[in-house]
């Protein structure tokens, strides 16, 4: 407890719109602790951004009604001003974005987006503030930093731009960096580049890490932790290897048999999940999955399963007919 | 020099949209002179434009007369370049009041929204929907004596709904997007966002808006000219110098088409260049 960095309690995230309250995030809790990598996975449209943005204060305050708490070291945001916000924000906790194409002004050298931060809120000079961009560019694997802190982003690649996305991002070495679908615009080879480029920041800055994303091969490795959302909810939560190999929520094994496997012979048909994913604004008293799991029972569709505790310390899951643990070892 | 040629071997130059083309320089000009002839109007060697010579009425153009006279023996040509005064005038300063106010408020509506947006958007979407030209006509027949003042200070004020909604929607298209939530999230004040964020990014649109805006102005300038609503007479300015050349059309042609050609001439060359520019700096849609 003493060393949570991010500690969420009950956290709710409610829009309102003209169809009615929109439930995007519900009673999620979760820690994490310091220099821990945890990863959410889940559908798109389970709340995995919402989540992400509702942690960071940086919903919207007039159609969205966020309850429970969020403590970030000791500092609750839920509910916070911006003001107060702006005091976290880049110096405690930073984001990286789904999307390296809209992450980056277009009309600014990509330098002076990283050198704005550092005189903002560091109070750098402007050649210290240059030299250290500079620095910040070279850190993320940018060729000829010198010359690139002139270029503008539609200068670069892709995997460029995420690169100096991150760079700004660790401008001022926050203690907690959300990775929202870090690598989703990229090329399945840059992809890796990246995520390895994230871990290695992780362990040189001594942060923790969020890692949101739809690929489990991404987390898979990186990831001390894994969280499973499925319509706003967490639905597993545990170790990595636990999830993987002891998972007992059938959504889990439906995610993990949906992603395609080297060893299969080719032209393997993936398994998909039956159906959609539910309208979050037609949302029944049973578990949210039930319409599309082939064990839901009566009482799955009656009743939403809270989360319970699995054998294995720190793993919990929420369903009334969960799956025989595999026992698989590491 | 050597960072320039450093530069040049790593990075080739921003990838823009369009390129500008000769025929914009050659409007760039048109508009040049017309702007220095109404600043220098009465340093240049014109005749004077309220001059009534006797022996010359409607005379074409010749050598004395450049292009002519009217039916009062003016002097046309030095008439049109003291009339361009009156319309950029208008043109310009009903503009800086339109973006003024309309501008600023556009930007801090679209960043803030919720119930400020709202507000303000609803009042002006109300102005909206009530015809500006009505308005305009009937405050200036009722506001008299007029002055070139007063008709910039209603054209002025009547354009404020007109920038503000296009400034809104510019905003607002912008501050969504992921890096002004980044800008926010690394720290960057709200007024930050404003100025460095925000306003470059919209600056080509509102750069073509102003100069179409210009134009539209100046055409009304000509509309309320020709009701007889702009300056007093003899004060020339183009709109009413086709209004009072309508009566001696058959007479003397040229008198309404020199001042039509420069009213023509002027508002192309400002439609054209305002949509020369927005393709031109259209960098937030460069192909990669």
């Amino acid at each position: 407890m003493s060393d949570a960095l991010l500690v969420v309690k009950d956290l709710a995230a409610t829009f309102h719109t003209a169809a009615g309250p929109l439930p995007a995030v519900g009673g999620v809790s979760f820690e994490l602790e310091k220099n821990e990598t945890l990863g959410i996975v889940g559908e798109s449209g389970s709340g995995k951004t919402v989540l992400a943005r509702t942690i960071m204060g940086l919903q919207p305050r007039t159609n969205v009604t966020i309850t429970g708490s969020v403590l970030l070291n000791g500092v609750q945001t839920v509910g916070a001003s911006e003001d107060e916000m702006r005091r976290l924000w880049s110096t405690e906790v930073s984001m990286v974005f789904q999307d390296p194409m809209t992450s980056l002004n277009p009309v600014m050298r990509i330098g002076k987006q990283i050198d704005e931060t550092l005189r903002v809120r560091l109070g750098m000079s402007r050649e210290a503030a240059r030299a250290r961009a500079i620095e910040l560019l070279e850190m993320v694997g940018i060729p000829s930093p010198t010359e690139r802190y002139r270029a503008y982003p539609g200068q670069l690649s892709g995997g460029m731009r995420q690169r100096v996305v991150i760079a700004t991002a660790l401008a001022c070495t926050p203690q907690l960096l959300m990775a929202d679908e870090p690598t989703t615009g990229l090329d399945v080879t840059i992809q890796a580049q990246i995520l390895n480029l994230l871990d290695t920041l992780k362990e040189q800055l001594h942060m923790s890490v969020v890692l949101i994303t739809h690929d489990l091969g991404v987390v898979a490795t990186r990831t001390s932790r894994l969280i499973v959302m499925y319509a706003g909810r967490i639905v597993e939560i545990g170790a990595t290897h636990d999830v993987f190999t002891n998972y007992r929520m059938p959504y889990t094994r439906a995610l993990l048999e949906s992603s395609p496997k080297v060893a299969n012979p080719a032209h393997t048909r993936l398994i998909a999940i039956p159906g959609r994913p539910p309208n979050l604004l037609r949302l029944t008293q049973g578990c949210a999955f039930a319409p599309r799991c082939a064990y839901a029972s009566d009482r799955c569709h009656q009743e939403r399963p809270e989360l319970e505790r699995a054998a294995e310390p720190g793993h919990s899951f929420a369903c009334w007919n969960p799956l025989e643990p595999q026992g698989g070892r590491p | 020099m050597s960072e320039l040629l450093e530069e040049t071997s790593l990075i080739e130059k921003p990838d823009r949209g369009e390129p500008l083309g000769p025929l914009f320089w050659i409007c760039v000009g048109w508009l040049a002179l017309n702007v220095l002839g109404a600043i220098f109007a009465n340093v240049l060697p014109l005749q004077d434009p309220l001059f009534q010579n006797y022996s010359f009425i409607n005379s074409g153009p010749s050598l004395h007369h450049l292009l002519g006279t009217d039916d009062l023996g003016r002097d046309i040509f030095s008439r049109v370049v003291y009339g361009s005064r009156v319309s950029i005038a208008v043109g310009v300063g009903a503009m800086i009041i339109g973006f003024g106010v309309g501008a600023p408020l556009g930007m801090l509506a679209a960043y803030r929204r919720g119930r400020f947006d709202l507000i303000l958007t609803t009042v002006m979407y109300v102005f909206l929907a009530f015809p500006a030209i009505v308005a305009v006509i009937a405050v200036l027949s009722f506001w008299t004596p007029r002055a070139l003042v007063k008709i910039i200070l209603v054209i002025g004020l009547a354009s404020i709904p007109l920038v503000y909604r296009v400034i809104r929607t510019a905003t607002m298209a912008i501050a969504t997007k992921d890096y002004i939530i980044a800008a926010k999230v690394q720290g960057a004040t709200d007024r930050r966002i404003l100025v460095k964020e925000l306003l470059p990014n919209i600056a080509p649109i509102a750069v073509s808006f102003l100069l179409i805006g210009i134009a539209t102005v100046v055409t009304l300038e000509g509309a309320l000219a020709f009701l007889g609503l702009s300056v007093n007479p003899p004060t020339p300015s183009w709109g009413n110098m086709i209004n009072e050349s309508r009566t001696v059309m058959s007479q003397n042609p040229w008198l309404v088409l020199f001042p039509s050609l420069a009213l023509c001439l002027f508002l192309l060359c400002l439609n054209f260049i305002g949509d020369r520019l927005r393709s031109h700096f259209d960098v937030t849609e460069v192909k990669l």
